[in-house]
């Protein structure tokens, strides 16, 4: 039976993936991932599942090991934070180039310089097109349900991709929340034992990581986007499954209170639930506002943004880290790209947000739709803004 | 396993390009990378067997009667086996 617990979301990001029984979890220690890496260590040298946990010097060796360990076949998590992810960078793509299922929880912090170790979400964007399916939590519940679906998903016979969860550093890690912990026997009957596409093993010689020059390449680079593509059915069916079983439902863009709404306020991540109560403030007032909250962002929601939309005038979309010189917020720049070709489609607005831990609360996000809306579905002369930054 | 050939399209393409012939990166022919081809005057020839150790494509063996030669098909041309040969019995040519 799962039980009601309260439980730091860190910690519990382990202990979901302990429920998992993984073989291996090869970490490297970073703020605000800490107590993921501590509490892993923890489960295998307690002996609370059979597993290795290998000590590795940087966030590239983890990866590396991570890779190495996934095949052989082993069930593996490695988890990482801001500058790890960027050291980790240069071996992100070909994890998923090897079709490996590994499981990666990311505490999002900002990235250097100025040094900072607070939450946005420019770590992992820059990360966007390594090839790795990619969600995220809005909550310790989400946190420890996707970790679990992760590794089901990224196991998958139809999808073997490696998958990132990512759960907002400190905002979300380092919070104590109440959270519905599955029991053992339930995740066991949801999460099938590991079957592997090949593994390295002596005795049956492979060859993985292999060569490809321009006569074969981009046929390569074609399989892995469509695998990453098709890998979305999948989800879908995995997210129903969950919520059969669990009684939690997923998708891939959650609404709230869009039934009617003129003004729609998109987020990633834990800010949802601020935003949630800015637009009920909104709608008592009369303000006709609703929120998409985005859980998947790779592979991107495309039919579900489309939908989400329809009748729509204004859409603020919500970004949490920059694209210098470039469109504004990655998030904005994908939507608007998204819905460019739709024959009506609403007037985007991109707030910048929350940078480097800067705080969000419900009076922001209410003063961020009630501007939209006095705009009347106009098009603004900027692209984007940095929402609250102190002009001279 | 089935291994499938040469992928002729995206969709041939092995999960994760494993592949589970081994050797079969011998059948990649890297002697097409090269520009220039070692040629050996076996009258300056000591035998010494320099060229065969340097070689760093492992391309270069001894024949029948002690002479040195390269396999065309994966000597990519580096240069590295007249460079290192002291009596000066190798020299590059250029490729028609």
């Amino acid at each position: 039976m799962s039980k009601r617990i309260g439980m730091e979301v860190a910690v519990a990001a382990a202990e979901a993936a302990a429920l998992c029984r993984f073989d291996v979890a090869a970490v490297y220690p970073i703020t605000p991932q800490s107590h993921i890496a501590e509490h892993l260590s923890d489960i295998v040298a307690d002996g609370r599942i059979d597993a290795e946990f290998i000590t590795v010097e940087s966030e590239h060796s983890a990866m590396s090991a991570a890779i190495g360990a996934a095949a052989t076949g082993a069930r593996v998590i490695t988890a990482t934070s801001s500058q790890g992810l960027m050291y980790m960078h240069e071996v992100l793509p070909i994890a998923s180039a090897m079709r490996l299922p590994i499981v990666m929880p990311i505490a999002n912090r900002a990235v250097s310089g100025p040094l900072n170790i607070l939450n946005d979400h420019s770590d992992i964007m820059p990360q966007r097109d390594s090839g790795w399916i990619s969600m995220f939590a809005e909550n310790g519940q989400e946190t420890v349900d996707m970790i679990i679906q992760a590794f089901k998903i990224a196991e998958h016979p139809d999808v073997q991709l490696p998958v990132n969860v990512n759960i907002d550093g400190f905002q979300l890690t380092h919070m104590v929340e109440p959270m519905i912990m599955p029991d053992q026997d339930e995740v066991d009957r949801f999460l099938p034992p590991l079957v592997p596409y090949a593994t390295l093993h002596p005795d049956r010689p492979v060859s993985m990581g292999t060569f490809a020059m321009n006569d074969v390449y981009t046929e390569v680079m074609k399989s892995k986007d469509m695998a990453l593509r098709n890998s979305k059915q999948t989800i879908l069916k995995i997210w129903k499954e969950w919520e059969k079983l669990f009684g939690r439902k997923y998708e891939p863009i959650t609404g709230y209170r869009t039934e009617g709404a003129e003004i729609l306020l998109l987020t990633m991540g834990s800010m949802g639930e601020t935003a949630e109560i800015a637009i009920d403030e909104l709608r008592r007032k009369g303000v006709p506002a609703g929120l998409l909250k985005m859980k998947l962002w790779r592979p991107f929601p495309f039919e579900e943004l489309k939908k989400a939309v329809q009748g729509v005038k204004t859409l603020i979309v919500t970004d949490r880290a920059v694209s210098f010189g470039g469109p504004g917020g990655p998030v904005a720049g994908e939507v608007r790209s998204a819905l460019y070709d739709e024959p009506s489609r609403p007037a985007i607005i991109n707030e910048i947000i929350g940078l480097g831990g800067r705080d969000m609360t419900v009076e922001h996000f209410i003063d961020i739709v009630k501007k939209a809306a006095k705009s009347g579905g106009k098009k603004r002369k900027e692209a984007y803004e940095f929402y609250g930054v102190r002009e001279a | 396993m089935v291994e499938k050939k040469w992928p002729e399209s995206w969709q041939n393409v092995n999960r994760g390009c494993v592949v589970f012939r081994p050797g079969s990166a011998g059948e990649y022919h890297t002697g097409s990378w090269r520009a220039q081809r070692p040629v050996w005057d076996n009258a300056k020839c000591i035998k010494c067997g320099l060229c065969y150790i340097v070689c760093p494509e492992g391309c270069i063996s001894e024949g029948p009667d002690g002479y040195f030669s390269a396999n065309l098909d994966y000597c990519k041309g580096c240069g590295i086996c007249p460079h290192e040969c002291w009596p000066g019995a190798i020299r590059m040519v250029e490729e028609g």
